[in-house]
């Protein structure tokens, strides 16, 4: 034991002596969490859009006015013709153009009805579709203005409330997410470069014939990780409390028992990684870009996974991150406990196991 | 001359000898293009949805047989009281709860007018505010069913206005978002296969100390610098053309500009790269650190690059942070090159910009170099 202890101590120092490893392993969790906070966001702000007029008349003008008084759009340029839309959208910046037909005021007197064609460039169709229900519904509010007189039977109304995230803020969507991608390729990573380091420059061996025992030799390697884990854990979570203000309804204790399992499903990986990777420039690829992507995409962090293609949901059961997201918003947003989040706990203790169990076996025989 | 070709050739060598890196260089890209390409969606589709009927009349069954034919809403759950409902937005078992309050129908006939009650979980803000317009279509066309069901002859008739409004969606009619992302996601994969391949390659010789010595050989620094990364380069052109096949069989990507002018920026944009990732090399000691610092900046790059979310939702000084990042540029080439056929003109900001970066990205790389050793 005291062998073992001595061997983490000197673990410790090698990680702490590395200052600049050590400045980018806490700096990272305070730069994404605040970059994603206040600076990235999937709703629509201020998007460049271009007008072309050819009726010029009262309403449509009080129509433009409306546009450009909401916070969704700026108009950037006003069009003359049709031939135009084409350069401007190749050109990049004007995201939709307006086009208000002729006698827009004398039709919408005449016939009770008027056109206004939304073109996007749909290269984007989050953004085309989004600024397209967007500019609907401005218009849709001054028809309804116009209509007011005329009293219209038989609404039902409906009364949406939001649960969970009045507010709509994205920073309740991401603050799980960066914990999530930080906590697990910090620990995948950092695991099977330090293990596979050894490996390399040949000094495992040396490790492995101490009086230290195998299990001992990673554990000891990847005690320190653990360490530095938790760490970016409590830091992510204290700045979301105090910066952003996000709620923590569930128990705070349960949250820090599901992160410390989380750490250990991903240090398992990197511990795989390792028994795998002959080189650390393997091991690095394998873990960073076997697992950035994947655990970005396909774990519900910015995509909506029950809008995916069935066998794509099928391979998000098999990310670890999908699970720990659903556990993070579980307590923090919806305040639920262990008997509303038994089933994804015990998946990532299954993984845990699973791997853990895969490395022993590929390690002794490598060791043969 | 001669030097560089005999390192290039040393180099291509190692990178084809060791077996287990050629997977990883050019297939696992490849399938996280194909694969992941499908992932990246905000289409909100398959909603979960359920509801709690008090009222059980024909207007109240009518209205949820309008849910149950949309093909945004799914799975349909009814539950027997509110309860029960939140219980299960707790769960996750469903994302929207819709309450008909008990006399809906009489209420509606007797005052014109009735109310529901739409709960959303809202987590996912953005695909809560999609859910909810797609609630709104649908009880307003609910509405306007009923108005001409309901309307008695003694109600007056006077003709409300309307302005239509018609979405023509360009370059994109289907509003694929494969269109969108395979673009988008190979530029990801060129990106990080070329910068973590060079930023690891240089301190790697530091760190097993071959490094010192070259050092000591007649080779030119600057021989060695170019014959050390033109294989990245290589890797880098090639990656680009097997994803370009890719994109083009597989997800019919549509690829209306030209490809030379494609071609031709990316040459630009990879010298980039590698003089970031010879400038990680100088400033690192162990191929850990070089790794930590290149993650470190590609997430940020990848964040804040606009191919997830939109740049100009941001605020004013994170968009002047996305002006150093070198992948924002690509993607806008690429996605406005291929998708829109934007030529050289429209471009013209981007290469330049990408042409300055890649100057004084190499400049400080060889100058910290030769500080270096």
């Amino acid at each position: 034991m005291k062998r073992f202890i001595g061997f983490v101590q000197k673990e410790f120092y090698h990680i702490f002596r590395d200052k600049r490893s050590l400045f980018i392993l806490f700096g990272m969790p305070i730069a994404q969490i605040m970059l994603f906070g206040f600076a990235i966001t999937n709703e629509i702000n201020n998007v460049d859009i271009a007008i072309l007029d050819r009726s010029k008349d009262v309403t449509t003008q009080e129509i433009i006015n409306k546009i450009s008084a909401s916070k969704y759009f700026s108009i950037l340029q006003v069009l003359e013709n049709g031939t135009e839309i084409a350069p401007v959208f190749e050109k990049g910046r004007v995201k939709a153009v307006l086009y208000f037909e002729k006698d827009f005021s004398k039709k919408l007197i005449a016939e009770h009805r008027a056109k206004i064609q939304i073109v996007t460039d749909a290269t984007d169709p989050n953004m085309a579709n989004t600024i397209s229900n967007y500019i609907s519904s401005i218009v849709q509010n001054y028809q309804q203005e116009q209509n007011r007189a005329i009293d219209i039977k038989y609404q039902i109304v409906p009364e949406s409330r939001m649960i969970y995230n009045p507010e709509l803020k994205s920073v309740y969507m991401f603050v799980p997410g960066v914990m999530t991608v930080i906590l697990m390729l910090v620990s995948a990573m950092m695991t099977s470069i330090s293990i596979t380091r050894e490996k390399e420059q040949g000094t495992m061996e040396i490790l492995l014939v101490s009086p230290l025992k195998p299990f001992q030799v990673i554990l000891g390697k990847v005690f320190p990780y653990i360490f530095l884990s938790i760490i970016n854990a409590v830091v992510i979570v204290l700045l979301s409390i105090f910066v952003f203000h996000v709620p923590v309804t569930g128990s705070l204790i349960l949250l820090g028992l599901e992160t410390v399992l989380f750490i250990i499903v991903s240090l398992a990986l990197g511990i795989l990684i390792s028994t795998i990777a002959a080189t650390q420039q393997t091991a690095m690829m394998i873990s960073l870009m076997g697992l950035m992507l994947p655990v970005i995409l396909l774990s519900g962090f910015i995509f909506p996974i029950s809008s995916m293609p069935w066998p794509l949901q099928l391979i998000s059961h098999i990310v670890p991150a999908k699970w720990f997201i659903i556990i993070v918003k579980g307590i923090m947003l919806k305040g639920v406990g262990l008997a509303f989040l038994w089933k994804e706990t015990l998946v990532l203790v299954g993984m845990t196991l699973f791997l853990i169990g895969l490395s022993v076996k590929k390690y002794k025989i490598r060791l043969e | 001359m001669n030097t560089i070709r005999y390192i290039v050739q040393k180099e291509f060598k190692q990178i084809f000898r060791n077996k287990g890196m050629l997977p990883i260089i050019f297939v696992l890209p490849l399938l996280q293009l194909v694969v992941l390409s499908n992932a990246a969606t905000y289409e909100i589709k398959n909603i979960a949805f359920g509801y709690v009927d008090y009222d059980r009349s024909s207007t109240s069954r009518g209205l949820i047989d309008k849910f149950e034919a949309s093909t945004y809403f799914n799975v349909l759950y009814a539950f027997p009281n509110a309860s029960n409902g939140s219980s299960a937005l707790l769960k996750g078992d469903v994302d929207i709860i819709l309450e008909i309050p008990r006399h809906f129908e009489r209420d509606l006939q007797k005052d014109g007018r009735n109310h529901l009650g739409v709960t959303i979980d809202a987590i996912d803000g953005a695909a809560a505010g999609v859910q909810n317009v797609y609630v709104n279509q649908i009880v307003n066309s609910f509405n306007t069913n009923i108005m001409s069901d309901l309307r008695r002859p003694s109600d007056a008739v006077s003709r409300p206005v309307v302005i239509e409004g018609i979405p023509l969606f360009w370059y994109n009619e289907t509003l694929n978002y494969k269109t969108f992302m395979v673009p988008g996601i190979l530029v990801l994969l060129v990106t990080m296969i070329t910068l973590f391949l060079s930023g690891m390659n240089i301190v790697r010789e530091k760190e097993i100390g071959t490094l010192e010595q070259i050092n000591v050989t007649p080779i030119r620094k600057n021989h060695f610098i170019i014959g050390k990364l033109f294989p990245f380069w290589v890797i880098g052109m090639g990656l680009l053309t097997i994803g370009l096949i890719l994109a083009k069989l597989i997800f019919n990507t549509p690829m209306i500009g030209s490809l030379t002018l494609l071609y031709f920026y990316t040459s630009i944009y990879i010298l980039v790269i590698l003089g970031m990732g010879l400038f990680i090399s100088n400033f690192t000691d162990t191929q850990q650190q070089a790794m930590f610092i290149a993650w470190f900046f590609v997430v940020i790059f990848i964040l804040m690059s606009g191919l997830f979310t939109p740049i100009e939702s941001m605020p004013k000084w994170a968009q002047l942070l996305t002006e150093f990042n070198p992948i924002k540029y690509f993607v806008e080439v690429m996605r406005m090159v291929m998708l829109k056929g934007s030529g050289l003109v429209d471009i013209l900001p981007q290469l330049l910009k990408t042409l300055l970066y890649a100057l004084i990205m190499n400049g400080l790389a060889v100058w910290s170099y030769k500080k270096a050793s």
